[in-house]
Formats: C-alpha cells, structure tokens, sequence
C-alpha cells in the first residue's frame, strides 16, 4: 500500500503554458492565412473590396498574364543570383574567419552581426547617399578619373542585387563559418599528403564536407529573400519589381485582393516547394551538421 | 597562386567588412553634417537633430514606436516565455506540432502575413490602428522569444524545479520562484530583441497600421519620397542607437548567463529569425 509515492505536480500543466501562444497563433496567423487561401477562390469586387462568389479565375489568370510570370520569374531569378553572390562572397570570408582569424575570431564574428542588428530600413536607405550621383562613392570615383559622367547605379536592377548581398550576407556566412569551423583539418592535411594540390583538396575535401553549411546558408538567404519587399521597393525606385511588391500593390494601389491572396498563396507553395527539397537534399548530404 | 593566397583572403575580409560598415557610418556622418546637401560634407552640426526633435509628425511617430514596441515586448515576452516552458514538458507529437508552427511564423514571407492579417482585419471589420499593428507584431515576436528562452531552458537544471515542488511549492511557486528566476536573462534578451524587431519593423506596420498611425520606420519611408535629407539621416541615426543598444543589451545579459553553443545558438537563431523579417 505505502509503494510508490504518488506522482507531484511538476509546474502548471503544459497545456496552461502553451495556451496563450497557440491561441494567438490560431487567431492571428492560421486564421488570416485561412483568409487568404478562401480569398484567392473568391471574386474582387469593383472598386476594391471582395464578394463573396466563388471563382476559379485568379489563379489561371497569374498563368494567363506576361507581366505576372515575368516578376515571378524575375523574382526566382534574383533569389538564385542573389543566392550564389552571397555564396561567393561569403565563403571566402567564412573560410578567413574559421581559419585564420584566430584570437580575434570573436570580434569579427560580433563584427558581422553588428550591421545585420542596425535598422533594416536605415541600412538599405543608406545605398542612397553613400551611391547617388553627388554622393561620396562617385565624388571619390571623379577625383581618382575612373568615372567620367554620372554613376547612374541606384533605380537598377544592378542596385536591387547589390542591397541583397548587403542585408542577406551575415546569414550565408553564419552557417558557413559553423560547418568549416568544424572540418577536420587532418583530413585537409591526409588530401595533401596523398598528393592533392590545393584545389584539388577545396573542391574534392573541403566543399563536399561543408555542404551541410552551404545548403543551410542558401536556404536562409534564398526563402526571406523570394518575398522581399522593401530592398526593390527603395533601392529598384520603381523600376524593378519582385513578386513581394506585386502581392503589395494588388492590396495598396491595385486594389483586386483575390488575385493578390492568389498571388501569396503560388509563392508559399513554392517556399513550401524548394523547403521540402531542401529537407531531401540535406538529408543526402548526410545528416547531423544540417540541424543547425 | 599558393603565394597570393594569404594576401588575398585577408584582403577580402577586409573588403566585405567595409562594405558591411561603409553605408552606416556614412549615414551617422552626413546626419552631423552642416550643409543642406545630403551629400558634402560642411562641417559640424547638430541642426538637423533639432529640426528633428521639433517636428510633431516626427515625435508622433517616435511615440507610437515606442509604444507598439514596449506592449508587443510585454505580450511577446509572457506568450514566448510561457510557450517555451510548455514545449519542455509535453509529448514529442505535440511538440513537433507546436516547433512547426513557431518556424512556420517566422519562415513565411513577412509580405504574406502581412497582407494576410489586412485581410483578416478588414474583412472582420476591426479599425486599423496601434492595436492591429501590436497584435501583428506579437505573433512574430513570441516565435523569437520562445527560442530564445528554448535554448536557455536545455542549460538549466530540472531538478531545482522538482526540488522546489518536493520542497512543498505549487505550481505557480515553482514557476515564479525557480523557473523564471533561472531563466531571467533569456527572458529579458527575448523582450528586448522583440523590441527591437518591432520598433524596427516595416513590411507588417506598412500594411495593418490604417491612415491614421505611423511608425518611426513608416516615417522614414514616407520621407524618402520626397528624396534624400539630412533630417532623414538625423531620424535613421537616432533609430540605429535605439536598435543597437537593446541589441548589445540582450547579447550582454545573453553572454552573462550562457556560455559557448548556448550563446552561439542563440545568435544563430536569432539572426536567422531576424532574416525572415526582414525580408518579405
């Protein structure tokens, strides 16, 4: 009868504690992204607005229209540019950090974060002075003659890809300094002593094992990057346009909010898409490092 | 080539971390600028900073970031708290469930939530306003504090909570006296990130904040519009100030408290999180 004591409350039930975020993720987030998927089955009324008839309409209309298919592939376009650029320019940097860096990898690991935990907004104004056509970067360009003219490089596409590789770098870099952090360095020096010369060691030794932190890191940047809204909208001035901008002004200006609903559900389901092949791929790319 | 290469690395990093600062100092530069051109500099100045502070639309909108910010940080910080707790102590399924829906808050597109929740708002017949935009930014927010405190709670020992309940507490004791005690720097790292990302918000402010409020960020926009000024430097560099400083803050109480992979995840997380919404 004494037997086992009889098991205590350990704190208040999980379900108290979970309550207040499941219901405000019900209401607040499912709940509207419910509104969206019955919106974009919906027809918009005249003058803005919705009624309530079913149609079947928005979404071959986005199939049907050129200017449509044109920034959501403008915008895939720039996600993979955008993607590879930071690749490139990240992974010399990660690889500098994880190596050579030494005592004061800390200081630049901080440094990196820094600018990426400023105002986003003020970060990506600031390309306007820094590369207007008086600013500092042409006046410099003048006095050393290699700029002859006006710089002429904001309001381009030009312009939108270099904003994205401003504001998009810190996370490529994160998770690529993590898994060269920790390769092996015995079996870069196994690949060298085996005869391999120093790029036959990067490209056979050092990617394949860090292919977990590429995968990662292109992942991080690519999916924020295929909704971007603001970068276009002040750096592109108006010229160029990404798929966010256009669900932005199917609510702001355009005012038809079934094919805009239509429009934020294609690019969830290709979020969606490219996140599930980026589960199969990692999981080829063998297992561990990819829980990041 | 095996020559060049060390030089050239180094040269790199170098390069990529000017292009990383050269934006913002020049920003924080030209707002202490004398001239009217935004881009020659005239000597020292802090006009543009009085022109600024005397503006109402300014001070208006600086009051209303303040005060989204601060309500979205407390809600933010009970849900995240609470929720993060919770996650310890259910079943894996429900667990899974629930980390689903925490990334799925902070993976999809900021652009879509955020006309998801116009919407919502609208269709459901709610005015437009400072509640809205809270509201909107408090789901987000709770995702990022309930990592952060995650990522604490795998650190802390459990058996002070069973000591405490042993020893005689309720639940609410424990809770009150063990648990939240012990994760007080997350807590306060999470409200103060959820300050921050929500007085730096744009994209979801833009769409649920009606005609009638406005943000500090939406300010800045709006003044975009009619081009370049050094007021506009003067707002941007008191915006990087108020952001850097809850940042070094939360990292300060972060590094305190948590040592080594603790502190790296919960940079990583949180920087990866901070990708999400600042995209879209």
């Amino acid at each position: 009868m004494l037997g086992r004591p009889s098991p205590r409350p350990r704190g208040l039930p999980a379900p108290v504690l979970l309550a207040p975020a499941a219901l405000w993720y019900a209401a607040f987030f499912l709940v509207p992204l419910g509104f969206v998927l019955v919106f974009s089955f919906l027809t918009s009324a005249d003058f803005g607005g919705i009624e309530f008839r079913f149609s079947l309409d928005n979404y071959p209309q986005l199939l049907r229209s050129p200017i449509y298919l044109k920034v959501f592939f403008n915008t895939l376009v720039m996600a993979f540019a955008g993607t590879t650029l930071c690749l490139l320019v990240g992974y010399p940097l990660a690889y500098f950090l994880a190596t050579r860096a030494g005592r004061y990898k800390n200081l630049f690991l901080v440094m990196l974060i820094v600018p990426f935990w400023t105002s986003f907004l003020t970060r990506t104004y600031a390309w306007l002075i820094l590369l207007s056509n008086s600013g500092p970067l042409s006046h410099l360009l003048h006095q050393a003659n290699l700029l002859q003219g006006d710089l002429n490089f904001l309001y381009s596409y030009k312009a939108v890809v270099m904003g994205v590789v401003y504001n998009y770098l810190p996370l490529m870099v994160f998770p690529l300094y993590v898994s060269l952090e920790r390769l092996d360095k015995r079996l870069l020096e196994a690949a060298k002593d085996l005869g391999a010369g120093r790029l036959a060691t990067f490209w056979r030794v050092t990617v394949p094992l860090t292919m977990p932190g590429i995968l990662t890191g292109c992942l991080l940047v690519f999916i924020p990057l295929t909704g971007e809204y603001v970068i276009p909208a002040i750096l592109g001035g108006g010229k160029f346009f990404m798929i966010g901008n256009l669900i932005g002004d199917e609510f702001i200006s355009a005012h038809d909010w079934a094919f805009g609903s239509a429009l934020g559900m294609a690019v969830i389901v290709v979020l969606l898409g490219l996140i599930i092949l980026y589960f199969r791929a990692a999981r080829r790319a063998s297992s561990a490092d990819m829980a990041l | 080539m095996g020559r060049l290469f060390e030089p050239a690395l180094r040269g790199w990093a170098a390069l990529v971390y000017a292009f990383l600062f050269l934006p913002i100092v020049v920003v924080v530069i030209f707002s202490f600028n004398a001239s009217r051109l935004v881009d020659v500099w005239s000597g020292f100045s802090l006009k543009w900073y009085g022109i600024a502070w005397t503006d109402p639309s300014i001070l208006d909108a600086l009051k209303t970031s303040l005060i989204v910010a601060a309500v979205n940080a407390v809600f933010a910080t009970a849900f995240g708290t609470l929720a993060a707790i919770g996650m310890q102590r259910v079943g894996r399924r429900m667990r899974t469930a629930f980390e689903t829906m925490v990334y799925g808050t902070i993976v999809t597109p900021e652009i879509v939530i955020a006309i998801a929740s116009l919407l919502f708002f609208v269709t459901i017949n709610v005015d437009l306003g400072i509640p809205t935009i809270i509201i909107t930014h408090v789901v987000y927010n709770t995702s990022i504090v309930a990592l952060i405190v995650r990522a604490r709670l795998v650190g802390i020992d459990r058996t002070l909570e069973e000591a405490a309940a042993d020893l005689g507490a309720t639940p609410i004791q424990t809770l009150r006296r063990v648990t939240i005690p012990l994760l007080y720097p997350a807590i306060l790292a999470g409200g103060l990130l959820a300050f921050t990302f929500s007085f730096d918000d744009f994209v979801l402010t833009f769409f649920v904040s009606g005609a009638t409020s406005t943000t500090l960020p939406l300010k800045i926009f709006s003044m975009l519009r009619f081009g370049i000024s050094p007021v506009v430097n003067a707002v941007a560099t008191v915006m990087l100030a108020v952001t850097l400083t809850c940042i070094f803050t939360a990292s300060l109480l972060v590094r305190r408290h948590a040592r080594g992979e603790g502190e790296a995840g919960l940079l990583l997380s949180a920087a990866r999180s901070a990708a999400q919404r600042r995209a879209a």
